[in-house]
């Protein structure tokens, strides 16, 4: 049997409840230290206790860490989930599971390894009998460990990390551990493939998830005022900020200089960040789509009124019950288009939890820049599980706080302003802030009906010409937002349009597609709206472009063709939204369900300036020479492999 | 800015902060002729005036209706925003954040706060938010033209509603129920009373609730009305006079001093808010008695005025979160963003 060596996916069906957490993220970092690229989702249905749920982790040399929809590796914890557990494994895998579940192994072309996972827990007299169930998971790290080649010293260190130092349960789970691999190495024989051996792909990566860094990053942005209310996938962006604000923004008299708010409900989170915002104050509200629902009103007000707040919403299947732990890229046209009466939205797209990070700072400022709502839409998968990523980087550029007026600025202005204004010929007028003491400071604000002073007036034209206002305010953030990440191959005749979580799912899709199918095609992902020349510039190179997102009505897509009707005809939706992780399978059979080979198309696709893998692409100079500009700091170019 | 003292030969229009009267005002009012909020803008300008309050230390907060209108009638010198339906007080509780020095104060109706902002009317006042929540109340909805609000008594007739079937809300009674630390009952059609009520509001430390017995001249002021000029003119019965006087006023004079007849409430900023007793002795610090007084005025069909309940010593919102001296929004960058070294240390955690 040739051995198969860091490639492979292992999945663990437990009870959701049971506490096998702990265990399955001591397998991925201890995959994670051995130097192999790897990656953790946590596939758990809404419940706190009881139902079945599943951790699937993948370990990749080459750097493809989306899902897989194969599993090699299965490990079967519990009873309810036995026969579907065993059924998954592909041939030629492995199946684990826990002894004491009698039910009949109905497979004959897999390896099947029983475990004695209660004999194991009782034999160490030094677990009390109430953690026998909990420490009981770490009988198939243990056992896994041994078969497949964790290290133990880089499980133990997991262990202290995940236990924060702390002797006693570190002691306790390592025991188990140990004593499980012991028990394995006498009494299983290898029966599969399935090998890991160090490698030095991780070296100066992190691993962090998307709420944490993105509440990380709103703290080195400065935030000032947060305010939420809990929802599943996005309540522990907001437990983040509570955790590390004390650490990161402490000061000698222990005063605050931030205020976080648990509001009772999304109607309250959102007007509480709504006035913060309008106070002056870096302030943002986290949720999901069914607190984005209730935002609604207030958000399509503060676009109206001009204030500057930053909208975080961790997508997630809605509405109500049935798949709300399940991740989704749902929510875009409704951010998109959100508010009644004529409104559009900014709204960044991050693609990792290290732009998680940057867009945490980054919000703020376009919000303070444009003075207008900015919403961020990660989702579940990136929100919630551990994701492998560059490390996060120090803002590179200042806090931009837009245009604010003090009480030096009016004197020196004798008063003379207008709130609504537009002096600067951009769209974005001046502000001030309650606090402000000139006599000529303070303005009334309301949504709809203001002159240039703020003052109420119903007159049509002053209506007319705030409307365009606003428009053109739009189009000024467009030099705000960030740039689209572009991915050529060599003579790239199609295109891909991605987004957020599916990036690394479409990377492969894309490398499978080149190496299996001959087709070889660039991949865009875009990182805002409204879009940038980048994604002009991109769109005009190809006839095909596939726009890969995980809904059911190809809403980027929708999108798109609304901002470029004329090329409406070329996008194809490749949309898949089952509400688990992204994965390349249906990436790349999605694309070439709707392939059309150049023979076979009406038109050729458009000759580019050169071969796209020397980098001079149109899009990629576009791309270079906007990144160059002074708002645009980010890299827009990488290269192909996942990892490097 | 400095203010000017006073001294010889300020014009006497001029109050202690250097501003007339008209410095107070705001733009004309756009509501109908005798309407009870005018008569409430009115005693706001006019006890922001007389307490010599610097209009910009005070922020204006509105949800949706025709109290929530008036907000531009009076301290037009003084930030405001007029926010959504039911939702000011989320609004006033995120903007008092920006500057934690100054004073909130929002005008709602029954409409505003008895429905759809039920919600959040009670959790502004559980935390306390540093600000005056005035409830314009006349039981109707004016704007949308005379239908009933939650206000309302049973069995009130309207024009094109029929008669109203449901219990009413007792704001004050909610405000109680709520841990209000500040709840005062009072009627338009009392505007001196108004105007003292609203300065020891503006003197409270927190949450004051006021719940203002405003007539609707236009849908809701029928005789028999419970929110009408006439029966609230028939049935009011102040619990006590009430007087706010300011810090380090000489304020007492002797022959109200007499034990059983004059009750004092100590305010945290040095202001003295004094009761004269009228029929009965009321004590405002003592919830019970605030419960039965309510419960006794619904039972009896009075409209009980006055403060209602008090308590000084609570914390505000902006004081539980501990903030620096420096208003929030004038922190600089230097304030706000960790130095670079922390991101080393952040990234190490991330395993």
């Amino acid at each position: 049997m040739e051995k198969v060596v860091n490639d492979f996916s292992i999945i663990v069906g437990t009870k959701n409840g049971s506490g096998s957490s702990t265990a399955n993220n001591t397998i991925l970092r201890a995959i994670f230290k051995m130097g192999i690229p790897v990656s953790g989702k946590n596939l758990f249905p809404s419940n706190i206790q009881g139902l079945p749920t599943w951790y699937s982790i993948r370990a990749n040399k080459d750097g493809f860490v989306a899902r897989s929809e194969e599993q090699e590796i299965v490990i079967a914890m519990n009873p309810d989930s036995f026969a579907r557990d065993l059924a998954s494994v592909a041939p030629g895998g492995a199946f684990y599971y826990a002894d004491d579940i009698k039910q009949p192994i109905t497979r004959a072309d897999i390896a099947v390894y029983p475990m004695p996972v209660k004999q194991i827990v009782r034999g160490d007299p030094n677990i009390p009998s109430d953690f026998r169930d909990l420490v009981g998971n770490m009988v198939y790290v243990g056992a896994l460990a041994q078969m497949i080649g964790i290290d133990l010293e880089t499980i133990h260190a997991a262990l202290v990390f995940h236990f924060k130092g702390k002797q006693k349960p570190i002691d306790m789970n390592f025991n188990t551990i140990k004593a499980a691999a012991e028990w394995a190495k006498t009494n299983l024989e290898k029966q599969d493939p399935f090998y890991l051996e160090p490698l030095n792909k991780t070296e100066g990566l992190i691993m962090a998830d998307g709420n944490t860094s993105a509440a990380l990053g709103s703290i080195f942005g400065g935030l000032q005022f947060a305010a939420w209310y809990p929802i599943t996938p996005a309540s522990s962006l907001a437990e983040a900020l509570n955790e590390y604000l004390p650490t990161l923004r402490p000061r000698a008299d222990g005063k605050h200089t931030y205020a976080v708010v648990q509001a009772e409900d999304e109607l309250a989170a959102i007007g509480m960040a709504i006035g913060a915002g309008w106070s002056g104050l870096r302030a943002m509200t986290s949720t999901s789509g069914p607190g984005l629902s209730l935002m609604s009103e207030y958000a399509g007000l503060a676009y109206y009124a001009e204030v500057p707040v930053v909208i975080w919403d961790v997508q997630r299947i809605g509405p109500s019950t049935g798949l709300p732990t399940r991740t989704s890229q749902g929510d875009l046209t409704f951010a998109n288009f959100i508010g009644h009466g004529d409104s559009e939205s900014v709204i960044l797209l991050p693609g990792g939890v290290d732009e998680c990070f940057e867009f945490g700072w980054r919000a703020f400022d376009v919000a303070e820049q444009v003075q207008t709502p900015v919403f961020v839409l990660s989702d579940l998968d990136m929100g919630m599980n551990q994701w492998m990523s560059k490390p996060f980087e120090y803002p590179n550029t200042p806090m931009q706080r837009g245009k604010v007026l003090w009480e030096k600025d009016l004197e020196e202005l004798k008063g003379n302003w207008g709130r609504y204004l537009d002096k600067d010929g951009d769209g974005v007028t001046y502000r001030t802030v309650p606090g402000n003491k000139h006599p000529m400071s303070a303005y009334f604000t309301r949504g709809t009906g203001h002159d240039e002073n703020a003052r109420y007036t119903e007159d049509s034209a002053m209506w007319l010409k705030n409307m365009a206002r606003l428009k053109k305010k739009h189009e000024t953030a467009r030099k705000y937002v960030p740039a689209p990440v572009l991915y050529t191959r060599p003579d790239a005749k199609v295109g891909v349009i991605g987004f957020g979580s599916t990036e690394a799912a479409i990377l492969e899709a894309v490398h499978q597609l080149d190496a299996e199918d001959g087709i070889q095609a660039d991949f865009l992902r875009v990182r805002a709206i409204p879009f940038t020349q980048e994604v002009t510039d991109f769109i005009d190179n190809y006839d095909q472009i596939f726009v890969v997102e995980m809904n059911r009505d190809g809403q980027m897509k929708q999108i798109l063709s609304a901002e470029y009707p004329e090329k409406a005809g070329n996008f194809k939706s490749v949309a898949h939204g089952d509400g688990l992780p992204a994965a390349a399978k249906w990436v790349r059979a999605g694309i070439l369900a709707k392939y059309t080979s150049p023979a076979k198309s009406n038109g050729k696709a458009k000759s580019k300036a050169g071969p796209a893998a020397a980098g001079t692409t149109p899009a990629k100079k576009a791309a270079k020479k906007v990144s160059g500009a002074k708002m645009k700091t980010m890299k827009s170019v990488r290269k192909t492999s996942a990892t490097k | 800015m400095t203010q000017p003292l006073p001294m010889a030969g300020t014009p006497a229009n001029v109050n202690l902060a250097g501003l007339a009267k008209n410095d107070y005002r705001g733009n004309p009012s756009t509501l109908c002729q005798g309407c009870g909020h005018n008569s409430i803008s009115n005693q706001i300008i006019s006890a922001m005036y007389e307490m010599n309050i610097v209009p910009e230390n005070v922020v204006k907060f509105s949800g949706i209706g025709c109290s929530s209108k008036s907000p531009t009638y009076f301290l037009s010198r003084a930030f405001g925003f007029n926010g959504l339906h039911g939702r000011m007080p989320s609004l006033a509780t995120g903007a008092l954040f920006g500057d934690h020095t100054l004073k909130g104060l929002g005008v709602s109706g029954d409409g505003d706060t008895a429905s759809i902002g039920m919600g959040q009317f009670k959790h502004v006042i559980r935390r306390n938010v540093n600000m005056v929540y005035i409830v314009e109340n006349n039981g109707v909805y004016g704007l949308t033209k005379g239908q009933f609000s939650a206000t309302a008594e049973k069995g009130l007739s309207l024009k094109h509603q029929g008669s109203n079937q449901y219990m009413p809300v007792d704001i004050c009674m909610e405000a109680l129920a709520s841990n209000a630390t500040f709840i005062a009952r009072s009627f338009a059609g009392n505007p001196k009373q108004v105007k003292e009520i609203l300065k020891a509001a503006m003197a409270h430390k927190g949450i004051a609730v006021l719940d203002i017995i405003s007539p609707c001249v236009t849908f809701n002021n029928q005789d028999n009305a419970y929110h009408s000029y006439s029966w609230g003119k028939d049935h009011e019965e102040p619990l006590h006079d009430i007087s706010y006087i300011a810090p380090r006023s000489e304020i007492i004079l002797e022959e109200e001093l007499k034990a059983g007849e004059v009750r004092e409430v100590d305010m945290h900023d040095g202001s003295v808010i004094v009761l004269k007793n009228l029929e009965k002795d009321y004590n405002p610090t003592d919830r019970f008695e605030a419960i039965r007084v309510l419960a006794e005025a619904q039972a009896n069909n009075w409209l009980a005025t006055g403060l209602i309940y008090i308590e000084t010593d609570k914390p505000s919102l902006t004081d539980m979160h501990n903030l620096v001296d420096t208003p929030l929004n004038r922190l600089a960058e230097a304030d706000l963003r960790p130095v670079r070294e922390m991101i080393d240390k952040i990234n190490a955690l991330m395993f």
